[in-house]
C-alpha cells in the first residue's frame, strides 16, 4: 500500500498545482476582500467548459485558457454587480451567480460533459512529469502577477478595502469598485484553473466545480497553519499553493486507505469545518497562559 | 467655505425607532475657522459631521463646500476635500497593513489609483519626516502593522493621514474620547499644532467643555438637531464651563440635568 501512496504523489502534486491557481483566486476574495464568494463552484466549470469547447472547435489550447480566464472574469463581474449595485449580500450574490451559471455551463457544452480525446492540451495527466513543469510554471507566473498587482496603488486599495472599508472610503476610494475588481480577478483565476483542470483530466463536466470553494478554503487554511502568516506577500501566496498540494496529497492518501470517492465530499467538508473552528476551540480550551503566550507571539 | 442650508435628517422613518437627528440646520463655516462642537448625547453632532462627509445623505437641504454643491456627492468623492478622524481609533487606519502603507493610501486621497507601485522611496523619506513630528518613535517602524499600535498611536497616525494631503476641511469626531486623559491631551496638542501650522478649517466635536473652550476660535452648541448657541472671538475666549452649562439648562428645560455629569 505504501508503494501505491508514493506512486500517487506526483499526480496529486500536479493536481495540487492546478487547484492551487483556484486557491489563489479564493484567497483574493476570502482573505484580502473578506468576502466568501461561492461563485467559484460554477465559474470553475465555466472556465473548463469554455476551454474544452474551444479546443474541440480547433483553437490552440493555450489560447483557449485566455478565454477561460475571461469567462471566469465575467462570472465575477455578475456577482460583483449583484453585490455592490443591487446590494445583495455577498454570499447570496455568489449563490445566485453559481446557480445561474449551471445552466450557462450546460449551454456552453451542449451536454453535461465534453471529453478531450486525442486533442492537443497544454497539461495532461497522461504525462505527469511534464504536467508538474507546466503546473509549476503557471503558478510562478500567477504568483508573480499577483505580487506585482497587490503592490500597486490599486492593489493596495483593494487590500485595504477588505481590511477597513470606512477608512478606505475616507481616503477617496470607491470600495464598490474595489470589490468588483477583486471578484473579477478572483474568478478569472478560478476560470484559468478550470481550463487547466479540464485539459489535465481530458474532460470538462458540469459538476467539476462542486465544492471548489471548500477545496480553496482548505488550501488557504492548510497553507496558513503549516507555513504561518509571515515574511512577505509572495511567501503567503506560495504557502497557499503548498497548502493546495498538501490537500491533494492527503486526499490521494485517504483514497488509498480505502475511503470511497462517494464519501470524499463529506471528508472535505468535515476537514475544513474542523480547520475553521481551530481559533475558536483554541480560545475556549487552551489554558489562559498558553493563549496569552500565543497572543504575545503574534 | 462650508455652508449647510436647511438640512433635515431622519433615521428609520416610519418605524418605531424614528428619530429626527437633524432639524432644519443651517450653518456657515468661514475659511480658517477652527470650530468646536458640543452638545448632549443625541444632539446631532456626529450626524452633522457624517452628513458633511457623505456617510449619510440629507433628507432635505443643501451642503456647499467652496460653493460647490456636494449634497448628492458619494462619500468617496467628497474625500478629496475632507480629512477625517473618527472616535474609534480602529476606524481610521487599516490594521493589517503597515504604517507606510496606510500613509501611502492617505497620500493618494482623492486621486485615481493606478498600477504604479504603491509606495515610492521618496515618499518613505517624507513619511519618516512627518512621523518624527508625532514624537512617538513611529518613524523607525514604517513597516510595522498598524494593529500593533496603541489607540493613541493609531489616532495620531490617523490625524497625520487626514492632513498629509492638506484637506479643505478637517472633521474630527470626538477623536480623543476613546483615549486615556494623558494620551487625549497629547493628541489634542498635536491637533492644534497641525491645524494652526496649516491654517486648516476644522470642525471638532467634543464631549469635553473645557477642551471646547480652550481650542479653536469658535464654539457651537447643538441640541435636538440644531445649533442653539454660536460664539466666536473674544466672547468665546472668556467663556466659562458654567456659562455653557447654563445654556444647556435653559435649552433643554432641565432635562439636561441628566446629561450634566457626562459633560462636566
Amino acid at each position: 500500500m505504501m508503494g501505491g501512496i508514493i506512486a500517487a504523489i506526483p499526480g496529486a502534486t500536479a493536481q495540487g498545482l492546478v487547484w492551487g491557481v483556484m486557491a489563489l483566486g479564493v484567497y483574493i476574495t476570502y482573505k484580502l476582500l473578506d468576502i466568501a464568494d461561492l461563485t467559484v463552484d460554477s465559474s470553475l466549470c465555466t472556465g473548463g467548459a469554455t476551454s474544452a469547447v474551444l479546443i474541440l472547435m480547433g483553437m490552440h489550447p493555450l489560447l483557449s485558457l485566455a478565454f477561460a480566464v475571461l469567462a471566469g472574469m465575467l462570472a465575477g463581474l455578475v456577482t460583483g454587480f449583484l453585490h455592490t449595485r443591487l446590494h445583495i449580500s455577498a454570499i447570496l450574490a455568489g449563490i445566485l451567480t453559481q446557480l445561474g451559471l449551471y445552466s450557462v455551463n450546460l449551454r456552453i457544452m451542449g451536454k453535461s460533459s465534453v471529453a478531450l480525446l486525442r486533442q492537443p492540451v497544454v497539461i495532461s495527466l497522461g504525462n505527469i512529469s511534464m504536467a508538474l513543469v507546466i503546473g509549476a510554471a503557471v503558478i510562478v507566473a500567477v504568483v508573480a502577477v499577483l505580487y506585482w498587482f497587490f503592490g500597486t496603488e490599486l492593489g493596495c486599495a483593494i487590500r485595504a478595502t477588505g481590511n477597513n472599508r470606512k477608512m478606505v472610503r475616507a481616503q477617496g476610494v470607491n470600495t464598490d469598485a474595489m470589490k468588483i475588481i477583486g471578484l473579477v480577478l478572483s474568478n478569472g483565476l478560478v476560470g484559468l484553473a478550470g481550463g487547466l483542470l479540464a485539459q489535465y483530466q481530458g474532460s470538462a463536466n458540469v459538476n467539476m466545480g462542486r465544492g471548489a470553494i471548500v477545496i480553496g478554503l482548505a488550501s488557504v487554511i492548510i497553507g496558513e497553519v503549516i507555513f504561518g502568516v509571515r515574511f512577505n506577500f509572495a511567501y503567503q501566496l506560495g504557502a497557499i499553493v503548498a497548502g493546495s498540494v498538501i490537500y491533494q496529497i492527503v486526499i490521494a492518501f485517504v483514497l488509498q486507505l480505502g475511503l470511497s470517492t462517494e464519501d470524499l465530499k463529506l471528508f472535505s467538508a468535515v476537514t475544513v469545518a474542523v480547520a475553521l473552528s481551530v481559533p475558536t476551540l483554541q480560545k475556549k480550551f487552551l489554558k489562559p497562559k498558553a493563549a496569552a503566550a500565543q497572543a504575545g507571539r503574534e | 467655505m462650508l455652508e449647510l442650508k436647511n438640512i433635515d435628517k431622519v433615521f428609520n422613518p416610519g418605524t418605531i425607532n424614528e428619530k429626527q437627528a437633524i432639524r432644519n440646520l443651517s450653518f456657515t463655516l468661514n475659511e480658517g475657522d477652527f470650530v468646536t462642537v458640543i452638545g448632549g448625547n443625541g444632539a446631532g453632532k456626529s450626524t452633522m459631521l457624517n452628513l458633511i462627509a457623505g456617510v449619510h445623505s440629507a433628507d432635505a437641504g443643501r451642503i456647499l463646500l467652496d460653493r460647490q454643491d456636494i449634497t448628492r456627492l458619494p462619500e468617496y468623492r467628497r474625500a478629496k476635500l475632507l480629512g477625517r478622524v473618527f472616535q474609534d481609533p480602529m476606524m481610521g487606519t487599516a490594521g493589517n497593513m503597515g504604517i507606510e502603507e496606510n500613509l501611502a493610501m492617505a497620500y493618494r486621497r482623492g486621486k485615481t489609483r493606478t498600477l504604479r507601485w504603491g509606495i515610492s522611496n521618496e515618499e518613505r523619506e517624507l513619511y519618516r519626516e512627518k512621523l518624527k513630528m508625532l514624537e512617538l518613535g513611529l518613524e523607525n517602524r514604517l513597516t510595522s502593522k498598524v494593529r500593533l499600535l496603541s489607540g493613541g498611536q493609531r489616532q495620531a497616525l490617523t490625524l497625520l493621514m487626514a492632513t498629509l494631503q492638506s484637506p479643505r476641511l478637517l472633521l474630527l469626531d470626538e477623536h480623543t474620547a476613546a483615549l486615556d486623559p494623558k494620551t487625549a491631551q497629547k493628541v489634542l496638542t498635536l491637533t492644534e499644532k497641525i491645524v494652526c501650522e496649516n491654517g486648516l478649517s476644522t470642525l471638532m466635536v467634543t464631549h469635553n467643555m473645557k477642551d471646547a473652550i480652550r481650542y479653536g476660535n469658535r464654539l457651537v452648541m447643538m441640541h435636538e438637531g440644531n445649533i442653539i448657541y454660536d460664539v466666536s472671538g473674544e466672547t468665546k475666549k472668556h467663556l466659562k464651563v458654567g456659562d455653557l452649562l447654563a445654556k444647556f439648562e435653559s435649552a433643554s428645560d432641565g432635562a439636561f440635568a441628566n446629561d450634566r455629569m457626562l459633560l462636566a
